[in-house]
């Protein structure tokens, strides 16, 4: 019994390893089942979330919306994303006129795979990740790749200019907010001195890097909520300029699979937020006791998803130009000069024998007083210009 | 055969069925996302090799930066995605001839490394470590510092270039202003 409560996920595959052995297999063969049956069991785990999320995500959305949200099927409305379910999975199944058949069906399955692929490397407690991979920093950024990719292939086959529409903005967003996203990869990296996942939260055992790196860490949640398309970064699918984007043909289990896949993608940036700069399973006793290691790992990250849900529906959407400013003048000089003061600030501070805390602190305390500063230096000239012009045309009018 | 080798034969033959697929489909995006294909496999290739890091880099630039980019290019330029003109030009047993000779000097050249039938010799240090041993081959005076450096100027250069050209021109530039 004891066994089960300090190493319960060793004991699982410890248990089905001896039983596959009894059973005739050799045991390389009996490894390959059991990878097979944790990638089989992440990933269903994954989508049921999924649909679980809906229901969290419409329950909170109408509370701030001052409504009461699902409350018919079940308690609370609890059933509702299954009642969802069985309407998408009774819809006729419809490709559109001129579409590209197989591109269009494939779309919707390379997208969800680009999402539970993230999970693959995600620290869910001691012990308990997917695939330990010594790159799953730059992993996570190359699985994102494939998700810009389903939305192009989504956008392109449908055989529909607001589709098509949504694709190019794809292309405008995803793709320049993947370099401050990067970016900000690079600080846990350069911290914990390592690019695996597991590796970066042991080394959170004292202190979360959000305390290190607030300012990456703010840039990390920024530009992966741009990468997830959550608003104010919804223009990929702006129900008011482009219908709904690249996803405007797709109707029964295929948009369902979108729409899964969408929902699973907020939660995936919590999580990735909470294991990178919160400290992922890290808390009292959770290194003897795995379990509560996930419980830890699971409330960090609903509180971050509350975060994700909260900017969601508070802010209206961007305009693109305002938005590719914000990521190409703002965010991205931003995380370079971040990246900068952090390599410089931690080799000094572990030089000069200081305490870590407090000289990175320091650092982006001073970093944020910079900015301020500069913005504040440039909203003044751009006031300034705009006063001149604003006399010149004044005077063009009267004359 | 160990289950490795079915694995090098599979992911072989979806690669190289996949690469002729690219140039001999008449759709261009058909034909992008078969590219995609066997840029894929060939990431396979690499973690087959151990090199896991090699792997991640040619999913995230090749399928994740350069193919999306091919796409692009391709949707817009609409008219010429459902190509029915013919697949060959007149010179085509031209460049038939040139590649053939390119592929048996390559397959001449390959087949005289000595590696090839003794077998790799095991990588150096720990795999573990692979990742900070690059890193630091990377930024270390007697290694590679100075090609990882001359790479980093000509991207720079690029860089710079690409927001050159994207510049407004300079009458436009001086109409702004005025306005």
């Amino acid at each position: 019994m004891g066994v089960v409560l300090t190493d319960p996920f060793g004991w699982i595959g410890q248990t089905l390893l001896e039983l596959l052995t009894r059973l005739g297999l050799q045991v390389g063969a009996a490894n390959l089942v059991i990878n097979l049956l944790g990638a089989v069991v992440l990933g269903t785990i994954c989508m049921t979330l999924g649909a679980l999320i809906t229901w969290v995500e419409r329950k909170v959305v109408a509370r701030f919306q001052d409504r009461l949200g699902p409350n018919r099927v079940g308690p609370f409305g609890l059933l509702q994303p299954i009642a969802d379910g069985i309407k998408l999975l009774t819809k006729e199944t419809v490709t559109p006129t001129g579409a590209d058949t197989i591109v269009y069906n494939i779309a919707p399955v390379v997208m969800v795979m680009s999402v539970i692929g993230l999970w693959a490397v995600i620290p869910l407690a001691p012990r308990l990740i997917g695939s330990d991979i010594n790159v799953g920093v730059l992993y996570i950024v190359s699985v994102g790749g494939i998700g810009t990719l389903s939305i192009m292939m989504a956008g392109w086959a449908s055989n529909n200019k607001y589709a098509l529409l949504g694709a190019f903005r794809t292309v405008a967003q995803l793709v320049s907010y993947e370099v401050p996203m990067v970016l900000a990869l690079l600080i846990p990296t350069l911290l914990a001195g390592s690019m695996g996942m597991a590796t970066i939260v042991e080394q959170q055992a004292n202190v979360p890097y959000i305390v290190l790196a607030p300012i990456a860490a703010l840039i990390f949640f920024i530009s992966s909520m741009a990468e997830a398309g959550k608003a104010p970064f919804d223009l990929l699918e702006a129900e008011s300029e482009i219908v709904a984007g690249y996803n405007i043909e797709y109707g029964g289990l295929k948009f369902g699979m979108f729409y899964v896949g969408e929902f699973l993608h907020g939660f995936t940036i919590a999580a990735l937020t909470a294991v990178l700069f919160l400290g992922g399973w890290q808390g009292p006793l959770a290194e003897s006791y795995p379990l509560l290691g996930l419980i830890y790992f699971l409330a960090k990250t609903s509180v971050v998803y509350f975060g994700v849900m909260w900017v969601r529906f508070s802010f209206p959407r961007l305009r693109i130009d305002q938005l590719n400013t914000f990521n190409w003048k703002f965010l991205t000089p931003l995380s370079l000069a971040v990246i900068v003061v952090t390599a410089v600030a931690d080799k000094w501070a572990v030089q000069a024998g200081l305490s870590r805390v407090g000289v990175l602190l320091g650092a982006n305390a001073l970093l944020v007083l910079a900015i301020v500063w500069l913005i504040g230096a440039y909203a003044r000239s751009a006031r300034r210009r705009l006063e001149r012009t604003g006399d010149k045309q004044a005077a063009g009018a009267h004359a | 055969m160990s289950a490795l080798q079915w694995v090098f034969l599979l992911i072989a033959a979806t690669t190289l069925v996949a690469a002729i697929m690219v140039v001999v489909g008449p759709n261009l995006v058909h034909a992008a996302m078969w590219l995609i294909l066997a840029l894929a496999g060939v990431a396979v290739f690499f973690v087959l090799l151990d090199a896991g890091f090699l792997a991640v880099v040619q999913v995230a630039v090749y399928i994740g930066a350069i193919a999306i980019l091919i796409i692009f290019a391709i949707m817009l330029t609409r008219h010429l995605t459902a190509d029915t003109e013919p697949q060959v030009t007149r010179s085509w047993w031209l460049a038939a001839l040139a590649s053939m000779v390119l592929f048996g000097g390559l397959l001449t050249m390959l087949t005289q490394i000595p590696t090839l039938t003794v077998g790799a010799p095991p990588l150096p240090g720990n795999p573990e470590n692979n990742v900070r041993d690059l890193g630091q081959a990377l930024v270390s005076l007697d290694q590679y510092v100075l090609p990882f450096e001359t790479a980093s100027v000509l991207l720079l250069a690029a860089l710079i270039g690409s927001i050159v050209i994207a510049l407004p021109p300079k009458a436009a530039r001086a109409d702004e202003a005025e306005s």
